[in-house]
């Protein structure tokens, strides 16, 4: 079943590998200290590429959304439908209990629902509420001049930097999940190798 | 939904790109409103002070000529005006003028050998005075005697060329808004190296360009604002309230881990008055969030403890799925 289109691939292919790069440069330039500085990314040089990483995250974004709007491919991520929790729990029981069982699968993959419901709340999670945090609270680092300096009596950069390390943290977190619920296709590769050929095969096939 | 998360995005920009004006104050006063907000002092020499001030007060000056026999004005040379609100708002407003300078500028016209008199140096009343050995003045010297500029005293380097004895006052001792300080503290080296023709009477190199010779560091307006010349361009004394050992450019610092480091050079610097209070609400280095935050200096323990729980958590839920599913493959590969 063709489920990729190409742009979807090559967004998707350009966020893993922005990803990576924006938390190896991101981690070096909060933990980087003098004694450790040989081994990880340098505090200059991670600066540079974390901000040129960001500003192709940024671009990249738009394309998503941009896609997401003029294509199908924004209706998989409906969240609001009826029986939206229940479906959730039904998921997240075959996770954790059915699969184990031998059970099927409560909402195989078709051509009209790419996702289930687990896979649809994180992914609206992290794409609609933690990245345009992570992008609105890095604007304000990459430009501090133009963040507010105090906020209730708390500095601007401050908050501005606690949510943009929070959301970089449970984007982090986000994307091992992520890459360990992709081991869960028909076989551990099936997954990996929809979204680089854009074929997606399931039990059934 | 969409248009829901759209609406919660466009609202946490505006909060975030509300301007500074709306919550904070402005960076800098200028010089003009800090000496206006501290003028109370009353010296006990301001009758003496006045004939003084009377001419060198002012950019203009009227005396009688008695030659002509009339009353002339002239302009007064700008190196010679001092303003009576900056002399009494300065750390030596107590004094009389002639504590420093001659009695015999007490006549007009005044002598021409009097330009000749010698100025007196910090270390001339304050060295070896019990009441300022906490200050350390002959540690000041011996690091201004190893400093770069001490090469260049025989040109007419001193004291004086950073801090105007009419003028100066001492900032971070007594800093309630560190911005202000750093400021007052830059414009100190800026004074000379952003001027060219006060920079050429003791060099002859050419003329330096700031903003492009620091083109390499980062947010460079933020670093400017935020930090003073001196914590990347001395040694650091822990003897002493600043460093007076100004480096060679080769030797100034360019590692950015220096100061954005858990082991920031700038809690022994621009924030050793309030390093004793090194952390607040769980941030190392907490002290610096009170006037600016560093990245990489300022790590919040609650929050690295907290994410190190939550990685942990996710590997060991991943753990032992996997144990679960290799255990459910091997007891389906048996039953077949």
């Amino acid at each position: 079943m063709y489920l990729y289109p190409k742009w979807i691939r090559a967004w998707h292919v350009v966020n893993a590998v922005i990803f990576l790069i924006l938390i190896v440069t991101g981690l070096s330039m909060q933990y980087t200290d003098k004694e450790n500085a040989s081994y990880v990314v340098g505090f200059a040089k991670a600066v540079r590429i974390h901000n040129f990483a960001a500003i192709v995250l940024v671009l990249n974004y738009i394309f998503f959304v941009t896609g997401n709007l003029l294509t199908k491919n924004g209706s998989y991520y409906g969240i609001g439908r009826k029986n939206f929790m229940s479906d959730l729990v039904k998921q997240f029981k075959y996770y954790s209990i059915g699969m184990f069982k031998g059970e099927k699968h409560p909402f195989p993959v078709t051509e009209e629902r790419k996702f289930n419901p687990l896979q649809k709340i994180t992914y609206v999670l992290a794409l609609y509420v933690a990245i345009p945090l992570l992008i609105i609270s890095g604007l304000g680092l990459l430009l501090p001049e133009i963040t507010i300096t105090t906020f209730f009596g708390i500095s601007g950069l401050i908050l501005t930097d606690i949510l943009h390390i929070t959301m970089g943290f449970f984007l982090s977190i986000f994307m091992i999940i992520h890459v360990y619920t992709c081991t869960l296709g028909h076989k551990p590769t099936s997954l990996f190798r929809g979204i680089i050929t854009g074929y997606h095969v399931s039990e059934e096939e | 939904m969409r248009l829901f998360i759209f609406r919660i995005i466009i609202l946490l920009a505006i909060i975030n790109f509300i301007s500074i004006n709306t919550y904070g104050s402005p960076l800098v006063k200028t010089e003009k409103d800090k000496v206006q907000d501290t003028i109370s002092f009353v010296s006990p020499f301001e009758a003496a002070n006045n004939r003084c001030f009377k001419c060198h007060g002012q950019e203009k000056y009227e005396y009688t000529n008695e030659t002509l026999g009339r009353q002339v004005k002239d302009i007064m040379c700008s190196e010679r005006i001092l303003h009576k609100n900056e002399f009494y708002s300065s750390n030596h407003r107590s004094f009389s003028c002639t504590d420093c300078h001659s009695e015999e500028y007490a006549k007009f016209p005044h002598s021409g050998e009097l330009r000749m008199e010698q100025k007196y140096n910090c270390i001339d009343c304050h060295g070896g005075d019990e009441k300022f050995a906490k200050y350390h003045f002959e540690e000041i010297e011996s690091e201004y005697k190893q400093s770069t500029h001490f090469k260049m005293e025989d040109d007419g380097f001193s004291c004086w060329k950073c801090h105007n004895p009419h003028t100066y006052k001492i900032s971070v001792r007594n800093a309630n808004n560190l911005k202000e300080t750093i400021a007052y503290d830059n414009a100190i080296c800026l004074n000379c190296h952003s001027d060219y023709s006060r920079f050429q009477l003791l060099s002859d190199k050419a003329e330096i360009n700031i903003i492009k010779e620091h083109d390499w560091l980062p947010n460079q307006a933020s670093h400017f604002a935020n930090v003073r010349c001196i914590e990347c361009h001395t040694k650091i004394n822990n003897n002493i309230a600043v460093s007076h050992q100004i480096r060679p450019k080769a030797e100034a610092v360019r590692l950015c881990n220096e100061c954005h480091s858990k082991n920031s050079i700038l809690m022994a610097s621009l924030y050793k008055f309030e390093s004793k209070e090194q952390r607040r609400d769980g941030f190392f280095n907490g002290i610096i969030l009170n006037a600016s935050y560093v990245i990489g200096a300022n790590r919040n323990e609650y929050l690295n403890l907290i994410s190190l729980i939550i990685f942990i958590g996710v590997l060991i839920v991943i753990g032992v799925h996997i144990a679960f599913r290799i255990r459910n493959k091997s007891k389906t590969f048996k039953e077949k």
